[in-house]
């Protein structure tokens, strides 16, 4: 018991604002660890914890959730969210070579996070703006018909802000 | 502010939807979906609220949804009184000042106008509205008129009636087109007597199974048990789909008065709306509108004094595209992973936390209205037979006029895809139609006079499906598309039968193979005979109609898979372990673009003499066949 409580006391002022928001509603997990997601960038160990203690849901049942969901992340994610849309409209408008300018121009491969922890490229399945294909979303921002011979220069305007 | 609960409190917010919807001042509304905002939308909206001020003109600007076409985003609707509605299309903020100039001056130079509207028809009270007072003038008539326009000529709008017309964040403006009329009406009904009508209507899911929606509404009334729930499902997972999308964010209100109908029908109290996670303005604008319904008293205590009770929350989804499964989508607002279950317990006697629950999708509700409003026979006119009504496509991929179109169901096929869509662009040649998604398949150009119902795309071995309908052209790869689907689909599957899990996985390796090159004969009749494994031992419809891509394209592109095992070829010069690249000598001008984005350097070539490329260093990235202005770059 002692030990959660120390716990209970390391953990981030914003965790703890967001978990007790829910006010231990169990049907909230999914809820509660998109918070986290949106306020962290990712899932932090001690906050998923906190969230077990708070919610009264075992850990391992909120790992399966944290593991099933693709939007929640478990590692520490870059400054900006890279989102190469992978859906049938942007695939069919070669979609695939933008991913691969975009591993060789952040020398990175899908899934990862730039050593200066600026970029996690992902792939992601339609962002809903298939008239607009091939979209890229950085930042929550949509590019719209987007060429490799663009991508340097996209990049470079997240990297200078 | 007070509560709606009279026909004329209803006609006075009419009333005031209408004086913004076709005011007595000049209005002038931007088109604001997820893509037209990223087409530019906002700088446009911004620039036009900036030259407004400026000039001190009494302008009304609002926004709107999707307007459909949306390849031409982002679009405004410029409206004058007594004048007909002007569309403008590829709209930017620099062009705003002199656009002001226009309307200002009543011309139509330097910027035409793309199209015009000259009234309109009420789709729930059948009401006509005429925008055009006295004669028309004369150079207005030399701009077309909206039903003139190919891309909207065949469309009927039921679904998106609102869509790209009403501001989506005003209640009243909703009001304003008979919206919450239906509602009035079915409250003063028997439950039974409104399922009646859903059946009479012979409306069907639109989420893509098809299952009559009334007979669906009819068990769940019928279920046992005090806590019922409705549930509209928003979580749109076809990638290439978003009509969903589209109307929860254009027309919000539309989705829940069909959800508020749906559960005074079968007797629930409360509702929830299960929206995708790639969703945020979606997720915004629904989320104002149950507020603005709250304070309307469209939802919450005493309905319409009725004394019906019901209201409505909203679920963010988690990015899994087995969650748009109805069992898997429960389990995920129960807060678990979203894992599908036997389908042999029905979800309309034990769905959410195992009580009856009618689940639906976003378009089948925002039909609801329409069908109360107008009578199931009515709306059983429009369409075909067993196929009801209209349905909403998502028309995108290797078409001219990419966008969001409503058509009658039983149309043509090729109706949709050459006169609405305009044909293939860049003179390529029409190859396939994907319909479906991953559960669906592709139907090839040569069955173009295929009608659009849900039994004949069935029988060609696609479905439905919920909307997307990706075209694809002769640059298309069909066993590529196959690896494609199967990819997704493995991705996705939850992992729970072994068949979906490890079948799904095995033909995503033959398919890679195949498409590498490697493949060998007797793969096809290995890919056929596992796919029947698959569907027959998958628990749901995911792993059921995962082997569908795989199918319809062996039956139609069957040469193309023999192409890529036998003579180690990809006829449409996509798989790159197949293709490379060259430089067509009599085209090529040496302006050495394909030099400069070349990232390995295999295309060199001095100026103004023909380039090469070096087969050793190409990475076939296709960067130089992007660059080339000529069309030089030859891919085989
Ligand atoms: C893997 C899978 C994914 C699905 N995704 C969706 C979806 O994104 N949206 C949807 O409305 N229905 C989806 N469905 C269909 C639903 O299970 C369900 O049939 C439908 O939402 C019922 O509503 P309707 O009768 O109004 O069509 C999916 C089905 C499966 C098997
Ligand atoms: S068929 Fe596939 S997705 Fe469906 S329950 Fe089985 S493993 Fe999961
Ligand atoms: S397919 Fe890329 S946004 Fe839909």
């Amino acid at each position: 018991m002692k030990k959660t409580a120390t716990k209970t006391e390391t953990v981030d002022k914003k965790i703890k604002a967001i978990v007790d928001k829910y006010k231990g509603d169990k049907t909230a997990l999914i809820a509660v660890l998109q918070d986290i997601q949106d306020a962290c960038r990712y899932l932090p160990k001690d906050a998923l914890t906190y969230v077990a203690e708070k919610l009264a849901v075992p850990v391992s049942r909120i790992y399966e959730v944290a593991t099933f969901y693709n939007a929640f992340s478990l590692k520490p994610q870059g400054k900006h969210l890279i989102e190469v849309c992978a859906g049938t409209a942007c695939h069919v408008k070669g979609g695939f070579n933008l991913l691969e300018k975009l591993e060789r121009e952040l020398d990175i491969a899908c899934g990862d996070t730039t050593k200066d922890e600026l970029f996690t490229l992902e792939q992601v399945r339609c962002l809903g703006c298939c008239s607009l294909a091939p979209v890229v979303r950085i930042g929550g921002n949509i590019h719209a018909f987007l060429t490799q011979d663009e991508i340097p220069k996209v990049l470079k305007t997240y990297k200078e802000m | 502010m007070s509560k709606i609960n009279t026909r004329e409190a209803l006609d006075k917010a009419a009333k005031k939807g209408l004086s913004t919807l076709i005011p007595a001042k000049i209005k002038i509304t931007v088109g604001m979906s997820t893509s037209g905002i990223a087409s530019g939308a906002q700088g446009v909206y911004d620039a036009l609220a900036a030259e407004i001020k400026k000039r001190k003109l009494s302008i009304l600007l609002t926004k709107t949804g999707s307007m459909g076409m949306d390849c031409m985003e982002p679009l405004i609707d410029v409206m004058a009184p007594g004048k007909p509605r002007l569309s403008y299309a590829m709209v930017t903020a620099a062009k705003v000042p002199q656009l002001m100039d226009e309307i200002a001056k009543g011309t139509l130079e330097p910027i035409r106008p793309f199209y015009r509207t000259d009234g309109e028809q009420s789709l729930i009270t059948g009401e006509k509205i005429k925008f055009v007072k006295g004669a028309l003038p004369k150079e207005l008539k030399e701009i077309p008129e909206i039903n003139e326009v190919p891309f909207y000529k065949k469309q009927i709008k039921i679904a998106t009636r609102n869509c790209g017309i009403i501001d989506p964040e005003n209640i009243d403006e909703y009001i304003a087109r008979g919206g919450y009329s239906a509602l009035a009406k079915a409250l003063t009904q028997k439950p039974d007597k409104l399922i009646d009508d859903v059946i009479a209507s012979g409306l069907r899911g639109r989420g893509g199974g098809g299952f009559p929606t009334g007979v669906k509404w009819r068990s769940c009334r019928e279920a046992e048990g005090d806590i019922k729930y409705v549930i509209c499902n928003g979580d749109e997972g076809d990638p290439g789909a978003y009509m969903d999308r589209s109307v929860m964010e254009g027309d919000p209100h539309s989705v829940l008065e069909g959800m508020i109908i749906g559960a005074y029908a079968v007797g629930a109290h409360e509702g929830f709306i299960y929206v995708r996670n790639e969703y945020p303005l979606a997720v915004a604008n629904l989320s104002k509108a149950i507020e603005q319904a709250r304070a309307n008293g469209f939802l919450g205590k005493n309905i319409f004094g009725s004394g019906f009770d019901f209201d409505i929350r909203i679920a963010k989804g988690a990015g899994a595209f087995v969650c748009g499964e109805s069992t898997a989508l429960m389990a995920s607002l129960e807060g678990k992973a979203g894992e599908p279950r036997a389908k042999y317990i029905h979800t309309v006697e034990h769905g959410l936390w195992n009580r009856p629950s009618n689940l639906n999708n976003v378009e089948t509700w925002a039909n609801v209205p329409v069908v109360i409003a107008r009578g199931g026979k009515w709306f059983a006119g429009i369409g075909s037979k067993e196929s009801t009504g209209t349905k909403v496509f998502s028309l995108v991929g290797n078409v001219k006029n990419v966008g969001l179109v409503e058509v009658p169901m039983g149309i043509p096929l090729k109706e949709i895809v050459n006169d609405i869509g305009g044909g293939i662009p860049g003179g390529r040649k029409f190859k396939a139609v994907q319909t479906g998604g991953p559960s669906g398949g592709c139907i090839p150009a040569k069955l173009g006079s295929l009608p659009v119902t849900y039994d004949e795309l069935s029988k060609a071995g696609s479905m439905m499906g919920s909307g997307g309908m990706i075209v694809m052209d002769d640059k298309t790869c069909m066993v590529d598309i196959a690896r494609y689907f199967i990819e997704f689909l493995e991705s996705e599957s939850c992992g729970k039968c072994v068949p979906c899990r490890e079948g799904v996985k095995r033909m995503r390796d033959i398919l890679e193979d195949i498409c590498k090159g490697k493949g060998k004969e007797g793969d096809v009749e290995l890919l056929q005979s596992m796919s029947q494994a698959i569907i027959d031992g998958s628990l749901c419809a995911l792993g059921g109609s995962a082997p569908n891509p795989v199918l319809s394209t062996i039956k139609y592109f069957r040469d193309e898979y023999d192409a890529h095992i036998k003579e180690k070829r990809c006829p449409a010069g996509v798989c790159k372990p197949l293709i490379t690249y060259s430089v067509l000598k009599d085209k090529c001008t040496g302006c050495m673009r394909c030099a400069k984005v070349c990232p390995t350097k295999a295309a060199t070539g001095e100026k103004k003499k023909t380039h090469k490329i070096n087969k050793k260093l190409c990475i076939k990235c296709g960067a130089c066949l992007e660059a080339c202005k000529f069309g030089a770059i030859k891919v085989e």
